[in-house]
């Protein structure tokens, strides 16, 4: 697969593009509240139905691989589908999109901080927004389930998957490397089985 | 100076902080400690606004922080810090991923670890699910959203405006 970074360069409308994911990052910050995986209900719409930019799977593999590595996941999942679509420069654009609105929001509360704290309609409203969005998780859940659990290997991955974390207690990077390498180990039984 | 002090920390914090943004706050607890930047209860208080607020919790609490510290040059700095390590090590490894898409062993796990990230974000949304819902008016508002978003497509923003609004009607906390 060619180097993104390369192809791009040739592109004559290339600065509209970026700032084109800039927005579109930017909408998305504004309203990406509960942090990490709360935003995929809003990338999902946004990106996968929406703009049909990104397939779902790929948003969850960026989620996975994000969940792994250092740093903030939010902050790597739009790094990595600002790199997939303009290469490092989209990369930038995407992340600096998600980053800016909270910014700008954070720096305005802090310096008004005990008069937004104490706001009675800023308290009734976050309540409000609270409740919706773990609606908008369960949500996305339904279509995760239905279009990414569907043969017995993934159900079993899912079930340990739900186990390590729920009952031991496991962090989640270690669900993903751990279902990384028992899908790696079924996939290289399978070849040996079929020669 | 202040800033690169600030950008430095928040570099490091940014490069060990794996998982959600609340695993930046023991090393936030050390940072206060270390530089007496913000005390304990500034941390409590930052947390309260960087959950509720727009935004990975991390990078608002960074920008909060920084804020505190030296103003928005201050946000500037540890924010642009906290990021900068996601940045350049997803890009790293998204021009691997590309050279090694076609992969076949790279393919299983991808497709392997899907299962495992949703059954993270059924996790995620239990823990969110036992913090927010505690009231049965909670429960109910949720059951009526869930149902409207499965029969009313309108998308997620429409949706938190609403909460929002009925938030401030019906006085909910």
């Amino acid at each position: 697969m060619a180097d993104i970074d390369k192809t791009t360069k040739e592109n004559g409308f290339f600065m509209k593009d970026l700032l084109k994911l800039f927005k579109i990052f930017f909408k998305i910050g504004m309203f990406a509240f509960g942090g990490g995986y709360a935003i995929l209900p809003l990338l999902k719409a946004e990106l996968v139905e929406k703009r049909r930019l990104v397939r779902e799977e790929e948003l969850l593999d960026y989620f996975s691989i994000g969940q792994c590595t250092p740093g903030i996941i939010a902050i790597n999942v739009a790094t990595f589908i600002g790199y997939s679509q303009k290469g490092t420069k989209g990369a930038v654009a995407a992340t600096l999109g998600m980053v800016v609105p909270p910014f700008i929001l954070i720096v305005m509360i802090a310096s008004v901080f005990q008069a937004f704290m104490n706001n009675q309609y800023v308290i009734y409203a976050f309540a409000g927004i609270k409740v919706c969005v773990v609606a908008l998780i369960a949500n996305v859940l339904v279509d995760l389930l239905k279009k990414n659990v569907r043969n017995i290997q993934s159900i079993f991955i899912l079930c340990l998957a739900l186990i390590s974390v729920f009952v031991v207690g496991l962090s989640a990077a270690s669900v993903v490397v751990v279902s990384a390498l028992i899908a790696l180990s079924i996939g290289e039984v399978k070849r040996k089985l079929k020669r | 100076m202040i800033y690169l002090q600030l950008f430095v920390e928040f570099f490091k914090i940014g490069m060990l902080a794996i998982g959600g943004g609340l695993a930046t706050v023991p090393f936030l607890y050390e940072l206060s400690e270390k530089y007496g930047w913000f005390s304990i209860g500034d941390l409590t208080n930052m947390i309260v606004v960087a959950e509720s607020t727009p935004g990975p919790i991390g990078v608002n609490m960074a920008t909060f922080a920084g804020f505190g510290v030296a103003g928005i040059l201050g946000s500037c700095g540890a924010t642009f810090g906290l990021i900068l390590p996601s940045v350049i090590i997803i890009v790293l490894i998204a021009k691997l991923m590309n050279k090694y898409s076609c992969n076949i062993r790279v393919r299983d796990i991808l497709e392997g670890m899907r299962p495992a990230v949703v059954a993270l974000i059924l996790y995620a949304g239990v823990q969110i699910g036992k913090d927010v819902m505690l009231t049965s008016f909670d429960v109910l508002f949720f059951a009526i959203l869930f149902i409207l978003m499965r029969v009313w497509k309108k998308g997620p923003i429409f949706y938190i405006c609403l909460s929002a609004v009925v938030g401030i009607f019906f006085g909910m906390h």
